[in-house]
């Protein structure tokens, strides 16, 4: 066996001084040399322990192989019959909590970059023309609500099998969080909307400004509309606060509405777009997710001169994508680890002047398995910023689920669906993505989306 | 998109639009709102629903000119459309199952009276309305107003016509009047600072009073936050929860330093917007 180069071939990344200045995207992705020079690390392992790692199961070695003798055609469709938002997953996924985690090369150097050749072939598929076309042969039509990945898979997926499918997307424009949550630098908008579009010529109709459970309810669409069955993947969108004194202060906000502000309505272009957003001079970000990294990289963007991640636990339990912090790192983000926030400090004048933390250290394991942290007595002090910024977390949104009679949620309000079928308590209504889940991936949600479609199929046939 | 069927300026500075959207009329009810957007690159922004017409699958909304976006909505047309219009979003407002409510409202808000004394009538409450304005060339939709209520009190500051004070002053005088003229439930939309008058008035009356908060909105539909008023010491998004609160619980002052945390740049955005008006002008 020819010997391997042990380590991975680095992304080529924009310049961090550059980059932390504008919205573009910062990592180049591989050319393709680079990419088939990585392709070529991969050992082939008989068993593919990194398929394990895999949610969707991507046949890894097979597609990276067909990278490494030149195929990328039979690379691309390959890894869409498996994964249907491959450019999308391969920027987004936390991969070294996933396939690369188990790469077999990762036992003593550097796993494969599975991502990023995920990331090139898919690249590549969307250089070239598409080549699909309706072929909507079935009678059953499918109400898909929410345009985020759950939904946008489920409702491709359903297409190709032929069934007529509308998805109905609460705000004016589909994608979700992948919309509204992910900034520009880390997952360009036109990747998205060539992803959309690519359903749209399968025959996905998709309706935006409709709100399911007000603008027509859950029994109007099995109803009065006769949709067949319906998939819910409305995400877990409601953000959540602190519940500390001072929240209420000017220029303290969601990391949903910061991100929102910015992402969706294109705040970063105010005055040019309508939508205004704050740019505080210093800024703290409280949380330590990808929601937490993303905001704190945005206002950096947005001119802040210090960006601070403020996190009551350490570094060990961030559970942001490692490349997002290092990326961050690198552009300058500070991180205050073990600092806990106790108030929003009025600056006499209804704003913020500054957050009230506290330092911990860690204490024996919660219910969570990580370990608990535990105040350090006497050692309060405050932050001096302007601004502050709740990444702490969402649960599912609850306009469909007040207004609809028999669905039945947990108590955080997720939805409780069969885990085999991915059907509601509701008979013909199947639900996937983060309003089953809680808050968690793109590449989970997309999985929920894919199997949720295979089961409605199932459904339909059994009922014929 | 939704077409505009019908404009038509009520005061130098507040519009009236009857637009199609069938869907939205099905669904209305008293108290909710839609979220607009009018170009893209555009904000979006919440416009309590005046009132709905299932039949003919029409709904109507009065738009007060105070910002940027409000400003282009204003300038539309009968025949044009409007890029996005979402909802019913928000409650609808809790009604009693008896008894008399007064409808209060102040500039713009009167138009929400409309879907409301309709809706109390049908359900065969007793309704009065009591709508303000600085002077008489301001007051709106009273025409329209006075044969859905059993009565219409009309208020201006400077007794141009109607009642000589404010709205709030009108209602404490129907308030202590007792008997028929006064009321069991409140529901008052319009300024935050006539709101919170009305709060006063019938604080310690026992008398339920709702307010229908106008915080800034991103969504509408419950996912930025950005819409929190304090309500009983507690946050609440006015989005999903509201927008009507117990007027005797909601923490005014709050509501209006928070409603101008943009103030700065709405009135950039208003400047450019008319810079760029007389530069097409000429
Ligand atoms: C800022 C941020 C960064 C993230 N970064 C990553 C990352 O790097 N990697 C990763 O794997 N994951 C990441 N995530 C998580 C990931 O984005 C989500 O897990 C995923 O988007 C969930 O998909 P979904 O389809 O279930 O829901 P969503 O993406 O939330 O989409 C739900 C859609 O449904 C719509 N909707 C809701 N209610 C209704 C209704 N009643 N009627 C009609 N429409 C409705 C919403 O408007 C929304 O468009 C991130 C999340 C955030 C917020
Ligand atoms: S406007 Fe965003 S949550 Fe209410």
């Amino acid at each position: 066996m020819p010997i391997k180069r042990l380590d991975k071939t680095p992304m080529p990344v924009r310049q961090a001084g550059l980059r932390a200045h504008d919205f573009a995207e910062v990592n180049r992705g591989y050319g393709a040399a680079q990419a088939a020079f990585e392709a070529e690390r991969c050992l082939r392992c008989q068993d593919a322990v990194c398929e394990d790692g895999c949610p969707v199961r991507v046949p890894i070695p097979e597609f990276v192989h067909r990278v490494a003798t030149g195929d990328l055609r039979g690379a691309a469709d390959l890894l869409r019959s498996a994964n249907p938002l491959p450019a999308i997953c391969g920027r987004v996924c936390p991969q070294e909590s996933q396939c690369e985690s188990r790469c077999s090369m990762a036992r003593r150097f550097e796993p494969v970059a599975i991502g990023h050749l995920e990331r090139f072939v898919a690249d590549w598929e969307r250089s070239q023309p598409p080549t699909v076309a309706p072929n909507l042969t079935r009678s059953e039509r499918i109400a898909i609500v929410g345009a985020g990945p759950a939904g946008l898979v489920c409702a491709g997926a359903l297409a190709r099998l032929g069934y007529p499918v509308t998805i109905y997307e609460a705000l004016h424009a589909p994608g979700g969080v992948l919309r509204y949550g992910i900034p520009e630098f880390r997952l360009p908008k036109a990747i998205l909307d060539w992803e959309i579009g690519l359903l749209q010529a399968l025959g996905v109709e998709i309706a935006c400004n409709v709100i399911i459970g007000k603008t027509i309810t859950l029994d109007a669409l099995m109803n009065e509309m006769g949709y067949a069955a319906v998939f819910i993947g409305t995400g877990a969108g409601l953000p959540r606060f602190l519940g500390i004194p001072g929240e209420e202060l000017n220029g303290v906000m969601s990391a949903n509405e910061f991100l929102t502000r910015v992402n969706l309505m294109r705040g970063f272009e105010f005055p040019e777009a309508d939508t205004p957003v704050q740019r505080a001079r210093r800024v703290a970000v409280v949380g330590a997710g990808n929601t937490a990294m993303d905001a704190v990289r945005t206002a950096l963007r947005l001119g802040a001169e210090r960006a601070l991640i403020v996190y009551r636990r350490s570094d060990q339990e961030m559970s942001a994508r490692v490349e997002e912090y290092h990326h961050a790192v690198e552009e300058g983000v500070e991180f205050h680890w073990l600092t806990n926030p106790l108030e929003v400090v009025d600056d006499g004048h209804g704003w913020v002047g500054g957050l009230r933390c506290q330092q911990m250290t860690l204490g024996e394991p919660d219910a969570s398995g990580r370990a608990r942290p535990l105040p350090v007595a006497g050692s309060e002090f405050v932050l001096p910023v302007e601004s502050v910024i709740l990444a702490i977390g969402t649960t599912p949104n609850p306009l469909l689920t007040r207004t609809t009679a028999g669905l039945a949620t947990n108590r955080h309000g997720c939805l409780l669906v069969d885990e085999r079928t991915a059907e509601t308590s509701r008979s013909g209504v199947f639900a996937g993505g983060d309003a089953v889940t809680g808050a968690a991936t793109v590449i989970l949600a997309a999985g929920a989306g894919k199997r949720a479609a295979q089961s409605i199929h199932e459904a339909l046939q059994a009922r014929r | 998109m939704a077409q505009i069927l019908e404009a038509r300026p009520l005061t130098p500075v507040t519009k009236y639009f009857r637009l199609a959207a069938p869907l939205i009329a099905a669904a209305a009810q008293p108290g909710q709102f839609v979220m607009l957007r009018v170009r893209e690159g555009g904000e979006r922004i919440p416009i309590t629903i005046a009132d709905y017409d299932r039949a003919a699958g029409t709904i109507s909304l009065v738009v007060q000119q105070v910002g940027a976006t409000t400003s282009l909505v204003c300038a539309l047309e009968a025949g044009e459309s409007i890029l996005d219009v979402a909802g019913p979003l928000g409650m609808a407002v809790e009604l009693p199952a008896r008894g008399h409510v007064c409808g209060v409202g102040g500039g713009f808000g009167s138009a929400a009276l409309l879907c409301l004394m309709r809706e109390l009538r049908r359900r065969g409450l007793a309704t009065t309305a009591i709508v303000g304005a600085r002077t008489r060339e301001l007051v709106i939709l009273a025409d329209e107003l006075a044969p859905l209520c059993d009565r219409l009190e009309v208020c201006t500051d400077d007794g141009s016509t109607g009642f000589r004070g404010f709205v709030s002053q009108r209602l404490a005088q129907l308030i202590e009047a007792g008997g028929a003229s006064r009321p069991d439930q409140v529901i008052a939309i319009g300024p935050m600072a006539m709101m919170r008058a009305i709060a006063d008035t019938t604080r310690g009356t026992g008398i339920r009073t709702l307010v229908s908060m106008d915080p800034l909105m991103v969504d509408g539909t419950g996912m930025c936050g950005g819409c929190r008023v304090t309500v009983g010491g507690k946050p609440m998004f006015a989005c999903v929860d509201g927008p009507c609160f117990d007027a005797h619980e909601v923490d005014f002052d709050v509501a209006m330093r928070r409603n101008k945390a943009y103030q700065a740049q709405e009135r950039q955005a208003r400047d450019r917007l008319a810079c760029m008006a007389q530069r097409e002008a000429r």
